[in-house]
């Protein structure tokens, strides 16, 4: 049970609010995408949502927020535009990229969003560098870098947390640990050592967190955030999750054989918007009535976003002016 | 009866034979033995001959690449699979600072054959980072080979040729011809290095080709027969070592030059081949070599653009028209790249 008791009201709307816009427009992406005219590999986050909803609770606007290929829930939760995130699925020049970088690359720099890349660990370094530029400025931005627990096996992970410890960096690594690499279980590809002690090992205070409790991930961020705005350096949070469609794509996907419909349907039940409701209930906070309000608001909001980008132009030339080194 | 496999199956095959022939041999990279097995190249070889010699991966390119070297050193046969050309620069440092120079470096005392496969993606918005062509950047170090197959028979030919030749090999596929069928020999086979191949006999002009270009020049070819250009077609198989020899000796016959790349046409492959005809075949030239390759731009998500980045038909028709010095502009039927008819998602 996720205690809600003693919250403050705003906060538990704010979190209940993101992570149902998350979800929402996820699955209006998965409802629509077998219409064809989303041509993009797309990375749902269904079942992920805590996480950045609860992380970037935490953070100003001028934070900055570095991403994955699934990059759709930390866009959100970020506040990055809904309407030109959609756009951008559906190719179209009112896209946050004008559609250059499709699903996998979104951003906002207006929201703080300052990168995504489809490569693994590849946006680690360089939320490290967003850190610097905050410290070496005297500026008390915070730096956050979202990934999935695959990026922890490559090199530049392990180059980046020693940077980072070393010049005290105010970044907070958290690591979205769905036990998952495409279609590769966790146990194939690391030892069974926590991705936490990784982190201790390599100097940084980090915590193993239920990913789907939306609070627990939600307290140990605001630590996480208060200590590298006050410039005592980076933190690291391990997030349990899971992902309940396919790796890429808006199916399920476990007639494939790389994991059961059980173990999928498992983590279905332990879904964090209603482990959450279940919480806000018990604890007689944010009533039903008033989340049906919120999700009827959220709802019109992604119709309308969608509505945005069927609407909008394709971009008509490739502007290479604009790529000029 | 000549059998048909694809190009997927073909490179399948190729892996399984060369598990089969020669114990050293073992093949891993990420995904290598997962339900999706690398769009099935490797599901066959993964399940006749299990996790010992097919296996997973952690997320370590550059890691695994060096592993290979070690390997190699070891007396193993390893062959490391990339679902994409574009995670090959995690591997670069282990590709270009030590696989490359084992040989040399070391005054000749030791070699380090491995052979590494990368798949180029294109089309269904899979943009920047999932769709480049790496050809050149590996052709421009000593001591690395590259192939570039452009069909099933030569996909098969390189691959057995790699896992049994004596130096490090980059094995460019691409995404797009995985599902070309044609005939090819059940028995191992190989393409040697440096051996390329006139693909369609022609006498007015040389357009040479690589990759998913050698497709895209035999469609341009039918529409330049409609406009009575009787096009030859060079597919060098391997940019390195580059059959400098056909080529030279096609543009001695038709005195002009077109060269197709899957790449940037800044600094290469098409940079390189136009080098050749500069250098060493400029009294054949009759007109300016002409280059059809991808603007200076990494490539774009949408749908829209798609289509006005990659080269195609219309493309390569007006480069012909400008090297035979005819007007150029005048209606194409079959316009830019061909439509896949391939649905998401990727
Ligand atoms: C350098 C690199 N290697 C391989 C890939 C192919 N790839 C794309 S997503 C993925 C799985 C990533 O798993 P994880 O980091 O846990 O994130 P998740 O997809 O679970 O969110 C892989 C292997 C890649 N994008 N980049």
């Amino acid at each position: 049970m996720i205690d809600c008791s003693g919250r403050p009201a705003a906060l538990l709307k704010d979190l209940f609010t993101r992570m149902t816009l998350i979800r929402e427009a996820e699955e209006k992406i998965a409802a629509l995408y077998p219409e064809q005219e989303m041509r993009c590999p797309t990375h749902l986050s269904i079942g992920q949502e805590a996480i950045p909803a609860a992380v970037c609770a935490n953070l100003r606007k001028d934070d900055t927020v570095f991403l994955t290929h699934r990059c759709h829930a930390g866009y959100i939760a970020k506040g990055g535009d809904l309407n030109k995130m959609i756009a951008e699925l559906y190719g179209k020049a009112t896209g946050c990229t004008k559609g250059r970088g499709g699903s996998m690359h979104l951003v906002d720099p207006q929201a703080g969003l300052m990168g995504t890349s489809a490569l693994l660990a590849a946006s680690i370094p360089i939320a490290c560098g967003s850190a610097f530029a905050f410290k070496q400025q005297k500026q008390d931005g915070v730096a956050v870098c979202f990934f999935g627990d695959a990026a922890v096996e490559e090199g530049t992970f392990s180059e980046s947390l020693n940077l980072a410890a070393l010049w005290s960096l105010p970044v907070v690594f958290v690591c979205e640990n769905n036990g998952l690499s495409t279609c590769t279980p966790i146990s194939r590809r690391q030892p069974s050592i926590p991705i936490a002690g990784r982190a201790e090992a390599a100097g940084i205070p980090a915590q193993a967190l239920d990913g789907n409790d939306v609070l627990a991930v939600y307290d140990a961020a605001s630590k996480a955030v208060a200590r590298a705005r006050q410039g005592r350096g980076p933190s690291f949070l391990e997030c349990a999750t899971y992902r309940w469609r396919e790796h890429v794509g808006p199916n399920f996907d476990w007639d494939m054989g790389y994991r059961s419909e059980a173990e999928v349907r498992r983590w279905m039940a332990a879904d964090p918007i209603k482990r959450f409701e279940a919480g806000l209930d018990a604890a007689g906070a944010l009533p039903k009535e008033q989340r049906r309000l919120i999700r009827e608001g959220i709802l019109e909001k992604v119709e309308a976003a969608v509505a945005f980008a069927k609407k909008s132009p394709f971009p008509g030339s490739l502007d290479l002016e604009g790529a000029k080194a | 009866m000549t059998r048909e496999l694809s190009y997927a199956q073909a490179v399948g095959e190729a892996t399984v034979q060369a598990l089969e022939a020669d114990e050293r041999v073992f093949v891993y990279g990420i995904g290598v033995d997962d339900p999706k097995a690398i769009f099935g190249t490797t599901k066959e070889a993964a399940r006749r001959f299990g996790p010992s010699r097919v296996f997973d991966t952690p997320a370590s390119e550059n890691a695994l690449t060096g592993l290979a070297i070690g390997a190699a050193l070891g007396g193993l046969r390893p062959v490391l699979v990339h679902a994409r050309n574009d995670f090959l620069y995690y591997c670069m440092d282990q590709l270009a600072n030590h696989a490359a120079k084992w040989h040399a470096m070391f005054g000749g005392v030791m070699r380090a054959p491995i052979v590494v496969r990368a798949i180029v993606g294109k089309g269904w918005g899979q943009g920047a980072q999932h769709s480049q062509s790496l050809q050149a950047l590996f052709a421009h170090l000593p001591g690395i080979q590259v192939a570039v197959p452009a069909t099933p028979y030569d996909a098969k030919g390189v691959f057995l040729q790699a896992v049994s030749g004596n130096a490090p090999v980059v094995i460019i596929e691409h995404r797009r011809l995985h599902d070309v069928k044609a005939a090819v020999p059940e028995e191992r086979y190989t393409v040697r290095p440096g051996q390329g191949a006139v693909v369609r006999k022609g006498k007015d002009v040389t357009i040479v080709a690589v990759s998913l270009m050698v497709s895209e020049a035999l469609a341009a070819a039918e529409a330049l027969k409609a406009r009575r250009i009787d096009a030859e077609i060079v597919d060098p198989r391997w940019v390195k070592p580059l059959d400098k020899a056909l080529i030279l000796k096609s543009l001695k016959k038709t005195g002009r030059l077109v060269v197709l790349d899957t790449s940037w046409k800044t600094c290469g492959v098409s940079a390189e081949i136009a080098a050749l005809a500069a250098e060493e075949g400029f009294s054949y030239l009759k007109a300016p070599v002409a280059r059809v390759a991808l603007p200076d731009y990494p490539a774009p998500t949408s749908a829209a653009l798609e289509p006005l980045f990659y080269p195609g038909t219309r493309e390569i028709v007006a480069a012909v028209e400008r090297t035979l010095g005819r007007k150029v502009g005048r209606k194409v039927a079959s316009s830019g790249p061909r439509q896949e008819a391939y649905i998401g998602p990727f």
